[in-house]
This record gives C-alpha cells, sequence and structure tokens, in this order.
C-alpha cells in the first residue's frame, strides 16, 4: 500500500507531467521513502499509474537508480570507469570489499548499513578514484581515505540503523 | 581570457541571479529578445560556426535550421505558436568527461540563459534540462537558479517577462548511458527506455511527443549568449589553427594536474598536457591518449601536436568527442585499459539491437580471458571480427561503433601487448 505521504507526492508529480512520463519518477519517489521497489511496490505504482505492472517493470529494470533489490541505508556508487582505473581503482575497491566483508561487487554489508554497487564515471575524473555515498561525492579516494569515510558514516549510524530496520518491519 | 570559465571560481559557490547580473548576465537574453528575431538569432550561430560540443561535432546552426517555423516569419512572441521542445542534455556519462559538471555547478545561471536564448530562437514552448541522476549538487544549483528566475518573471522584471511563457522544466534521470544519445533521452524524457529511435525522422521535425525538438549539449547551450552578446565574429577569432570559438578541455590520468581548462578550439594535445596539466607524473612516459572520452580511438604520441578539434581528430583517425583526453602512460596495461572499456560498454548497451547486445559482451569476454592469461592464438582475430560486426551501419545506433574505437585502435597501437598477454599467459603489468 502507497502511504499517504507517497500519494501526496505522487499526485503532486502528476500536476505537471502526463501518467505515461511520470513512470521512472513515480518509481523514484516510492524508492525515497522505502530504499528499493519491491514487488509490492511496483503493483502499487502500476496501478497508480494506470499501467501494466509488466510495463513498469520493463523501465523500472532498464534504469541503474532504480533498485529491484533491498539496499543498506547507505548506497555507496563506486566508479569503475577508466580514469578511476588507471588512477588506483583496484586498492579502494579491494578495502570496500574488506570493509564491508564483501566478496565481490555488487553486495550489501552484513549489519545492512552499506550496499556497494559499479557505477559509471562519476564525472570527477580529475580527482580520481571516486565515489559517492548517497548524494554525497568523495574524490583522490585511498584506501586509508576509505576508512576514514565508512567510520563517519557508521558512527552517525547507531540510531539511523535502527530506523532502517523498523522500515523493513514496516514493510513486511 | 575566461568566456565561459569566467564566474567560475574553484571550489566556490556560483553566481545567484542578481550576482550574474551584476556581471553582465541574461543582457544576451534581453538582446536576443528585445533586439533581434528567433531567425537574426540562428543566422549569428550558424555564422559562429559553433558545433556540439556534446561529441557529435554537428554544426549548432544547421540542427536548429531544421526546425519547422509554424510562424513564418520572426515574432517577439516566443511560445505563442511554435509547440516545439528544446533540450539541454546534461546527461554526462561518458567515462572520462568531466566537464559538464564544472559548467552545471560552476555557474548554472550561464546554462540557463543559454536555454531560454535557444527556446526564444526555436520558437519552442517547453524548455527541459535532463540531468544525469549522479549530479546531485548541480540538480540543486539548478533548481535554485530556475525558482530565482521564476521569481524575477513574476515581479514584473520585463527582461523575463516571457519566461512565463516558456516552461523550463528540470528532469533527474534514473541513470543509463544511452540516456546521452539524444533520441534515446526523448524516450527516457517520455517516460520509456532509453532507447534509441530510427532516424529520419529527425527529432527537430518529430521529436519529444512527436513535436519538432532540439538537443543540445550544457557546453554548446553555454557559447549561445556569448556569441549573442559578441558577435559571431568575435567567437570565430577566438578559435586556433583555423577552427572556431573555445572549447573546455580535460586531462586525466597519470600527469601532475588532472583538470579542465578553457582554451581556444584547436590547442594542440601538447600544450594541453605539457603546459595545463603539468606533464606526466615522475618516471612516467605518455603511450597513448583517448581525445574525447571513452568511444573514441586512441592516439600515441605521434598525434601530440595534432590541433584538438573535429577535423583534424577525424583527419588522424580519432574523435574530438567530449575533448576531455585520457591518458595511458607506459605503466598501465593497454589490455586491461582496453577491457575496462569494453566491460563498460557491455554493461550499458540498451539490449536493443543484437550485434550491440550480444557483441560487446563477447569483446569484454575475450580481453577478461587475454589478461587473466587464458588467452588463445586467435583471440586477436576473433576481437576484430567483432569490431568489424559492430562498426558503423552494423547497429542500429552509434553506440557500438563508439563502443569499439578504443578497442580496434589499441589492437592497432598496442598490438604487441595483446601478443605478449597470450604468449606469456599473464599480464606482465601485475609484476
Amino acid at each position: 500500500m502507497l502511504t499517504a505521504e507517497e500519494l501526496a507526492e505522487l499526485d503532486d508529480l502528476l500536476r505537471e507531467s502526463s501518467r505515461r512520463e511520470a513512470a521512472a519518477d513515480a518509481l523514484r519517489i516510492v524508492q525515497r521513502h522505502r530504499g528499493w521497489i519491491s514487488n509490492e511496490s511496483l503493483h502499487d505504482v502500476a496501478a497508480f499509474l494506470g499501467m501494466a505492472e509488466s510495463s513498469l517493470e520493463t523501465i523500472a529494470t532498464f534504469y541503474n537508480r532504480i533498485y529491484r533489490k533491498p539496499v543498506g541505508r547507505h548506497v555507496i556508487l563506486l566508479c569503475d570507469s577508466v580514469s578511476c582505473w588507471i588512477m588506483g581503482f583496484e586498492p579502494v575497491r579491494k578495502r570496500l570489499l574488506d570493509q564491508l566483508g564483501l566478496p565481490s561487487m555488487p553486495g550489501t554489508s552484513a549489519d545492512n548499513l552499506f550496499t556497494l554497487l559499479p557505477a559509471t564515471c562519476l564525472g570527477a575524473c580529475d580527482h580520481a578514484p571516486a565515489m559517492m555515498v548517497d548524494d554525497e561525492l568523495f574524490c583522490d579516494l585511498t584506501p586509508a581515505k576509505i576508512d576514514e569515510i565508512l567510520a563517519r558514516f557508521r558512527s552517525g549510524a547507531a540510531t539511523v540503523a535502527s530506523a532502517a530496520e523498523r522500515g523493513i518491519a514496516d514493510q513486511r | 581570457m575566461k568566456t565561459l570559465t569566467k564566474n567560475i571560481a574553484p571550489g566556490g559557490e556560483p553566481l545567484s541571479l542578481r550576482e550574474y547580473r551584476a556581471r553582465g548576465g541574461y543582457e544576451a537574453f534581453g538582446k536576443a529578445r528585445f533586439g533581434m528575431t528567433p531567425q537574426d538569432i540562428c543566422a549569428e550561430v550558424t555564422r559562429s560556426g559553433l558545433r556540439g560540443l556534446g561529441g557529435a561535432g554537428f554544426p549548432t546552426g544547421s540542427k536548429w535550421s531544421f526546425m519547422p517555423r509554424p510562424s513564418g516569419k520572426g515574432s517577439d512572441h516566443p511560445g505563442e505558436r511554435g509547440e516545439g521542445f528544446v533540450v539541454m542534455n546534461a546527461d554526462e556519462m561518458e567515462p572520462g568527461a568531466f566537464k559538464d559538471r564544472l559548467l552545471l555547478e560552476g555557474d548554472p545561471h550561464q546554462a540557463i540563459e543559454g536555454l531560454l536564448i535557444a527556446a526564444y530562437a526555436l520558437e519552442a514552448t517547453s524548455a527541459f534540462i535532463f540531468l544525469r541522476r549522479e549530479y546531485a549538487r548541480a540538480e540543486k544549483l539548478l533548481r535554485r537558479a530556475i525558482a530565482e528566475v521564476t521569481a524575477a518573471s513574476h515581479s514584473g522584471d520585463h527582461v523575463f517577462d516571457s519566461f512565463r511563457s516558456i516552461t523550463v522544466r528540470l528532469h533527474v534521470s534514473a541513470g543509463r548511458y544511452m540516456c546521452g544519445e539524444e533520441t534515446g533521452l526523448l524516450n527516457a524524457l517520455e517516460g520509456g527506455r532509453a532507447q534509441p529511435r530510427n532516424k529520419p525522422p529527425f527529432p527537430q521535425v518529430v521529436g519529444l511527443f512527436g513535436k519538432p525538438t532540439v538537443v543540445n549539449n550544457v557546453e554548446t547551450l553555454c557559447c549561445i549568449p556569448h556569441i549573442v552578446q559578441r558577435g559571431a565574429e568575435w567567437f570565430r577569432a577566438l578559435g586556433r589553427n583555423g577552427s572556431c570559438g573555445i572549447k573546455l578541455y580535460g586531462v586525466s590520468g597519470r600527469v601532475n594536474r588532472p583538470g579542465i581548462w578553457e582554451l581556444p578550439m584547436g590547442t594542440t594535445a601538447r600544450e594541453l598536457i605539457e603546459e595545463h596539466a603539468g606533464g606526466m607524473q615522475g618516471g612516467r612516459r605518455l603511450r597513448g591518449f583517448l581525445p574525447g572520452g571513452a568511444s573514441t580511438d586512441f592516439l600515441t604520441a605521434a598525434h601530440l601536436d595534432t590541433p584538438l578539434d573535429f577535423d583534424s581528430l577525424q583527419k588522424a583517425g580519432s574523435r574530438l568527442g567530449t575533448g576531455t583526453l585520457i591518458l595511458l602512460d607506459d605503466r598501465t596495461c593497454p589490455v586491461g585499459m582496453a577491457r575496462n572499456l569494453e566491460t563498460f560498454f557491455a554493461r550499458e548497451s540498451c539490449g536493443w539491437c543484437t550485434p550491440c547486445r550480444d557483441g560487446l559482451p563477447w569483446t569484454r569476454s575475450i580481453l577478461d580471458d587475454i589478461e587473466e592469461g587464458r588467452g588463445t592464438h586467435g583471440d586477436i582475430e576473433r576481437l576484430e571480427l567483432l569490431c568489424k560486426k559492430l562498426s558503423p551501419g552494423s547497429t542500429f545506433c552509434a553506440f557500438a561503433p563508439g563502443a569499439v574505437s578504443p578497442l580496434l585502435s589499441a589492437l592497432h597501437f598496442f598490438r604487441e601487448e595483446f601478443e605478449r598477454h597470450i604468449e606469456e599467459k599473464r599480464c606482465s603489468f601485475k609484476g
């Protein structure tokens, strides 16, 4: 079920877009609240837009920034494009995997705090390697800098993590 | 002398509407709006020699001239007759390109002024900004700038009166490289998958929602206010070595000072790398470079004196593309670099046509094998065959030909490295 808050935002969206053009934006509104698009969310958004679920699914699966699987509290977009690769992507990737306890990318840490995703060039090539955590850009990365950044997000995480757990519980 | 970047302070906040106007901002919009007809502006842009700076290099004036004019003669009431659209392509996703980010974050009003002049010149009713999702800071700054202009248009400010008849909408992409291709972008704006459309009909005739539409890159649109303000002759004269205008050139890779510089169009790669980027990092030697992002052909140190402009680079066997150079140094593996590039292209192929959808993962898997020491004799020939099957005319759009440009040229210039990987069954750059 879409929440009242989500419905209000979706109604706002339809004030400036037709239902058809609003598909990806509508998914992003719901994703902003829930972190990802579950089958149930997809069903509800399709019903709201008057679209076939399968049509909306073709859009949901096409775009990189619409998540059809659950993600952690923070989404890390690690640039794996060419300039970052030349400038030391590999040691940065290794440190992230070690720190998050992941065998490979993409993946979500066991504490559900971070999801690590590969991303296309973030347009910060003069300060490569680069990554984003949520909407924040981090440049000139080194393994040591990865430790600092993750520590920062972890230290502010205690209350946030419990909120995220509540969010997941609500969906069930 | 700076033009496009004159208001950009590195690391600082961009100018507000009031500050931008205090430095002469929106004077060009006022001049266009009250002193020129749409046709005058188009003629000026054509004379300026401006070409599309998103990578394709199509003459901007010609692109604009294909837009039908329902009004016939020019009029000073834009938006009352036409039902066309103009779109700013701010979906900068080309690996190695980081110039549009600088323009959007550094001086959002310049980009919006360019877009508004284009909308007036093309008699468009709506203007869109198509921005990539990851440019979160640019999104915030653009929203603020649009709000400032909207507020000014409701405050009786005569310069912005016409703004009320042109809607400017910011669309934030859900993320896919194909959105940067202009017809893919239109499909994305319409709410669908960003697959390419057949051309003809060209977007200027049948574009967004079936209406005439012009799609221009951020940097291209940022040139427009200056051309209107100071004239086509002035703009042409800014170029060097027979080229017109200015260009934001970028350098990334193992140089001392990676970055972006506003320079005359036609500056050489040598000047850019050795003077502006401070030369190669200690002990490293330049082995090759991609002149304009991931989808351009490799050139080598032998091409350093080639002017970085559309025609000279085409003659040299590559493309200007985005004008952001990616350097390959002698301690970086050319096979690994080709593998990185093809991994990107295989991932971003939209899957619409078979050669691209299936061919690119195949090139990636052969490159994986070669780089990991599993290469076999015949792999190089297989890669060359795949490049041929993905060449222009074999696929639906320009994505796959762009994807194999760096690969085919790497096989040409660095062939011995590919052979050595296969012979020795290892990558010697990994120590």
